[in-house]
Formats: structure tokens, sequence, C-alpha cells
């Protein structure tokens, strides 16, 4: 929502402006409420009148901010500030006191006009080319010497998150992290929520962590992925590894998933499975060649499932696919997170939070973990639109496959 | 009645700032002097009225259309802000002829176009401003904080009727010409609301500026071709004397264009 309120004075009742000025706004898709207005007493008289306007979007704001001008309806404040802007000094460094970016929708006023950032995640900055009149965010590390970056705070409008409207999904969450709700209404408003995103050819992100195999769950994930519910992936080392050990060997470091014991030498089953993939070339080429033949990382090849493995300094091998990089890890998350509307964090803190980083706050984001801390620290680090799900994986990717009725035995 | 003109000597179709304009369809110089010459016969004998003239001035083909110079209020001269860059030379012109007379020039602010009394219209007590195509709203209020009466804007909806004095024309306290389709619906609700014998006029006389007419006492000069505003006006006891002003027609003008009220 942005609002503003403008004045309109004259003879605005006996020639209908007021009125048309108030119809105008309504018919344009925004609301008004007149907070005074001192109607003339003799003809000659001037009446005054205050209007609030509010609007779904500032651009909206604007065209009907234009619109009402042409009948002499002024904002209060008749000139509205630009950004202030300044040149990087140095490739990778920000001017002193840039604005550093919410994950809220945000725009920037430039000569007379409000433009929208682009590809808006929290902790950037704002780099603005006026003679594009574009504003996009940029990661400090790719900042360039000489791009024009804005600073200080003014000119700048961040657009809050509505509130849900009534019967919207997650309606009735009205804590962020629901340990004591009913999970199986929840898993299926996720479900519906899912559903919906993809009717509407939306992108679905999951950020999965090594516990879902421990679990069991990788069928889950592998019939959520078949059956087109995802479209990418995030994950470290770890998952991969553990989810191609569970094909290769039965095992998820070196314990049997569905026996729940421990393998004889079953620590070696883990660095096998690395040293076996790293032999193959990597994960894609282990399943042409036909070493791995079911899972997560299965079904993501099988069925062009993107995914982004980032590498940590725990990491044992890492397999090939593993970028070792950060930076280039996060730039490839950050292309790969784009245009992407739901996201699904599942057993993991470290990637989820890195993930919520690079996410608008617009994406629904669901985190689903065992311990209520995680959520916690999500919402902590700035991906406050973050609702929670304390339960265990298995149960919860068991569940919500039923609610989505995709038969995921065939493919386990 | 007391009345300012300016001699074509310079008109011409120099340029295309409304539909009626076109390069290509130039006046006649000889019969444009011939029709204005005959105009301001007609007005100084049947109204009468007293003619004033100011000099033309080379490069200003559109002085000629003195109404649009601004507004005379009492011993004040409110000097028009032009819309179009092309028109803007003519307002020093204007400003200096008055003062020179003894006017107190006014001067509006400059981000507000006004285009005199090609928008501004006294129907008795009652003011009537066209706005939107060539004056703004905003001007309006300021001219109305001038003279201290009640103006009511009128939203014009047609560039071929780009001023109040192309698409309405009082003609007493009760009655005036209007052409509806000029208009937006609030503002032809305000008319109806303030205006109790409002004579729609047809289109093709609209076209020939049957309301851009000057009008005396019980006198009307308009061009020739309107015989239904004619007739209604004629039956409403009005004596109405056309003159053929078909080279103004070109540039969007006609009698009252050609004329600005001083008294």
């Amino acid at each position: 929502m942005a609002e503003t309120v403008v004045q309109i004075s004259g003879h605005i009742i006996d020639s209908l402006i007021l009125p048309k000025v108030l119809d105008l706004i309504v018919s344009l898709g925004a609301e008004f409420e007149i907070l005074d207005i001192q109607v003339g007493h003799r003809r000659s008289d001037r009446s005054h009148a205050r209007i609030k306007i509010e609007a779904p979007s500032p651009d909206l704001l604007d065209h009907v901010l234009a619109k009402i001008r042409e009948h002499g309806a002024l904002p209060e404040r008749v000139e509205e500030e630009s950004v202030q802007i300044e040149a990087a000094p140095l490739d990778g460094v920000f001017p002193d006191c840039f604005y550093a970016t919410t994950n809220l929708e945000t725009w920037v006023r430039l000569e007379q006009q409000w433009i929208p950032v682009e590809s808006i995640e929290m902790d950037c900055g704002i780099r603005v080319n006026p003679s594009t009149r574009k504003a996009q965010c940029v990661p400090m590390h790719r900042v360039k010497n000489g791009d024009l970056v804005v600073v200080g705070q003014r000119g700048v409008k961040v657009v809050p998150l509505e509130r849900q409207q009534p019967g919207a999904p997650f309606e009735f969450m009205a804590s962020p992290v629901s340990t004591e709700q009913p999970k199986g209404l929840l898993i299926r408003e996720i479900a519906e929520s899912m559903q919906r995103v993809r009717r509407h050819n939306g992108r679905i992100l999951v950020v999965a962590g090594p516990g879902l195999v421990h679990t069991g769950a990788s069928k889950y994930l592998a019939g959520l992925i078949e059956n087109g519910y995802v479209q990418v992936l995030f994950a470290g080392n770890g998952l991969a590894v553990h989810d191609m050990e569970s094909d290769l060997y039965g095992t998820s470091l070196g314990v049997y998933v569905d026996k729940k014991i421990r393998a004889s030498e079953g620590h070696e089953h883990h660095l096998w499975t690395i040293n076996r993939i790293r032999r193959a070339g990597g994960i894609r080429q282990a399943v042409e060649q036909g070493l791995i033949r079911k899972g997560i990382f299965y079904s993501c090849v099988k069925n062009g499932v993107e995914f982004v493995l980032a590498g940590s300094i725990r990491d044992d091998g890492p397999l090939p696919d593993v970028i070792t990089d950060t930076l280039q890890a996060q730039d490839l998350m950050r292309e790969k997170a784009r245009g992407v509307s739901f996201a699904l964090m599942i057993a993991t803190t470290l990637h989820a939070i890195a993930t919520g980083n690079l996410l608008p706050a617009s994406v629904k984001t669901v985190c689903v973990d065992i311990n209520p801390a995680v959520v916690t620290k999500l919402t902590d680090r700035g991906t406050f639109q973050a609702l929670g799900l304390v339960t265990d994986v298995e149960p919860f990717l068991r569940e919500l496959c039923s609610d989505l009725e995709l038969d995921v035995v065939c493919s386990s | 009645m007391q009345l300012l003109m300016c001699p074509p000597s310079y008109y011409g179709i120099e340029y295309e700032i409304n539909p009626w304009m076109k390069r290509n369809r130039q006046s006649d110089a000889a019969l444009a002097s011939r029709q204005w010459n005959e105009l301001r016969r007609v007005l100084a004998e049947k109204l009468p009225a007293e003619i004033q003239l100011i000099d033309a001035v080379p490069k200003l083909p559109d002085m000629v259309f003195t109404a649009n110079a601004g507004l005379v209020w009492q011993n004040k001269f409110i000097v028009s802000n032009f819309r179009h860059e092309v028109r803007r030379a003519e307002a020093p012109h204007f400003a200096q002829w008055f003062r020179a007379r003894g006017f107190e020039i006014v001067y509006l602010p400059e981000k507000y176009y006004f285009e005199g009394e090609g928008d501004l219209l006294r129907c008795g007590e009652l003011w009537f401003a066209g706005y939107h195509i060539r004056s703004d709203m905003m001007a309006h209020q300021k001219v109305a904080e001038i003279v201290d009466r009640e103006i009511l804007s009128l939203e014009l909806t047609s560039g071929w009727f780009y001023h109040l004095d192309t698409c309405f024309c009082p003609l007493s306290e009760q009655t005036a010409l209007f052409y509806p389709p000029a208009f937006d619906d609030y503002a032809k609700t305000v008319l109806e609301e303030h205006i109790p014998d409002l004579i729609p006029v047809p289109a093709q006389e609209a076209e020939r500026f049957a309301c851009n007419a000057v009008v005396g006492d019980n006198d009307v000069v308009m061009n020739t071709g309107c015989p239904l505003a004619r007739k209604k006006l004629e039956s409403r006891g009005f004596n109405v004397y056309e003159t053929p002003l078909d080279e103004f027609l070109k540039a969007g003008g006609s009698a009252k264009c050609l004329t600005l009220i001083m008294g």
C-alpha cells in the first residue's frame, strides 16, 4: 500500500470538481478518505478539502496523482525528494552511508518519478542508471567502480507486506513458529499453496538438509520433484552424498535407512560414494552412466530440475558438483532464486538462512524443522516472512505428498 | 461596449496547435483582411461596440485572436500564460498595450497555463472557465482570488473545441448556446444546474463556430452558416448578424476569438 495526502481548494463544490476527483481516485483503483473539508459560506468563498489517498502500489499512486493534479488536487508536499546518489569508489566497495536494502518491495524516486528496484534482496545496495531510469539491487561484491549507488534514506520508499486477506493461505498462523498448531491443517494449506503456484506456472524452490535422508524421507522429495512440484533445489554436499549413498549402499552415513542399524564399516559408504561420484565426473554423469538409479538427485537429473550445491569448510570430498567458492555459489543461488514464488526449507539451518537472505519478502517461505530455534534464527536474520512448522521432516513430507495425492511408493 | 481587436496584418497558418490548423490549407490574406474589416464594421454598427486596436506584430500570426490575450477586470489586465511556446511572445505586447493605458498588469504563476477570455466567460454574475486543453484548473482558482468571485471550472474534452469560447456562448444569465460533446459529464451537469435555458448546437453548426459569437445586450454577431442556432436565438428575441469568417476558421477561431471585452 502506498498513500499520500492531497489538497484541493477553490470552487470545488458547485463545479463538481471535488466529486469528480473522488470518482477518479476510485475508478483508477485507489481509495480515499476525506480528512477535512471546509465549505465556503458565500459564493465567492473558496472551499478546501484534504484527501488521503491509498493505492495498492506506488506507481498506481503516482498515476492517480498525475490524473487528479489536472483537476487541481495537489500533494501536500508538492515536490517529493529524489534519491541521493554517489559513485562507488572502487570495485566491490559502496560509497559511505550507502542505503542498505531490506527484502521488501522498494522504490526510488528519480527525476520526479518512482521507479521500482529490481531483484530486491536484503543487505545489498541500490544501483541506479538515470539514463535508462532503472534501479537494481546489487550485492557488495558485484558493485563496480563508478556505479551510481543510492546513499541515505531520502527518496527511498519501502512497501510493507500486506496483511493476509481472510481466507488466504496461512491466515490462521497467528504466530510464525507453530509448535502447537494443528499440523494436518497447515500441511494441507502448504499443499494447496504449492498447487496454486504450479497452476500459475510459478517456481518452487526447495532447500534441504541431510537430515531428510537420515529420516528416510528422500522418496517423498523425489516424488515432489518427479511430479513437478520442485523447480530448483538448493543444498550442500551432505544431502547429495547421503542421497546417493542410500541408493548405492542402502545407508545414510553408514546407517541402514530402512532398518536403522549401523552397517559394518558403514562410515566408509559415505566416502566411497563421494569417491565413486568423483570418478564418474559428477552427479549428472553418475545418473547417465547408470550408477545412480533412484533418489533425489536422480529425479533432479531425470526431470531437468536445477540444483545448486554450495560448499562448506566441513565438506568431505566434496562432490564435483559442489561450488566451493562461496561468492560464486551465492551468485548462482541468487540467479536461480529469481522468479521463485514459494520456498520450502526442510531440515537445514545454514542453507535456509543463506537462501532467506536472497529472497524478496514477497516469496512465501515455509521452514520445516524439528528444532524451533531454526525458524527463530531464520526470522531473526531478516527472513521475517518465513512461517515455521516444527515437526520431523519424514512425517511432514509424507503428509504433504498425500495431500498432493502423489503416489510416491512407485518412485522410491 | 468596448472591444479590443488586432488587424490580421500578419495572420496566417504558420504552425499547427489545434486540429483546425493545417499549414497546407493556408488562409487568403486579402480575403482574411476583408472578413476582419467586415466583422469590425458589423460589431461597431450593430452592437454597437467601440473598437480599440492593437498593432499587429510580425511573426505572431495568432495575435489577431485577441480574446486569448488575457482577461480585463475593472482596472486590471490578467495576462495569459499561453500553453504553446509559439504564442507566448504575444503576451508582452498585450501587457505593454494595457500598461500604456493605465491598467494594472497582473501575472499568474508561470506554471499555470491560462488563455484569457478564450477560457473564461461571464454569464451575468456567474463565471465559467474551461480547462484541461489550454488553461489549467489552478489558473482559474488564482483568477477567482483576484476577482473575488466564484468561477466554475468546466472540463473540455475535445481538441476541436479547445477553448471554452469555441463551445459555449452565454447570452444572458438565463440563456446560453453550447455544444454538449465538448464537455465532460460533470461539466454538462454544472451547466444544466446553473443555466435554465441551455441551447444545444448541432455538430455542423458547432463546426461553423456558432458558439464563438460576440454578444451585446440583445444582439449576436456570428459566422455564417448556423441557421438552427440563428433560429433559436431569434425565437428568444435576439437580433442575429452573420458575417463570413471562414479564413479565421482555418486557424480555429471566429468572431469571439477575434475580440477581447474591455468593458
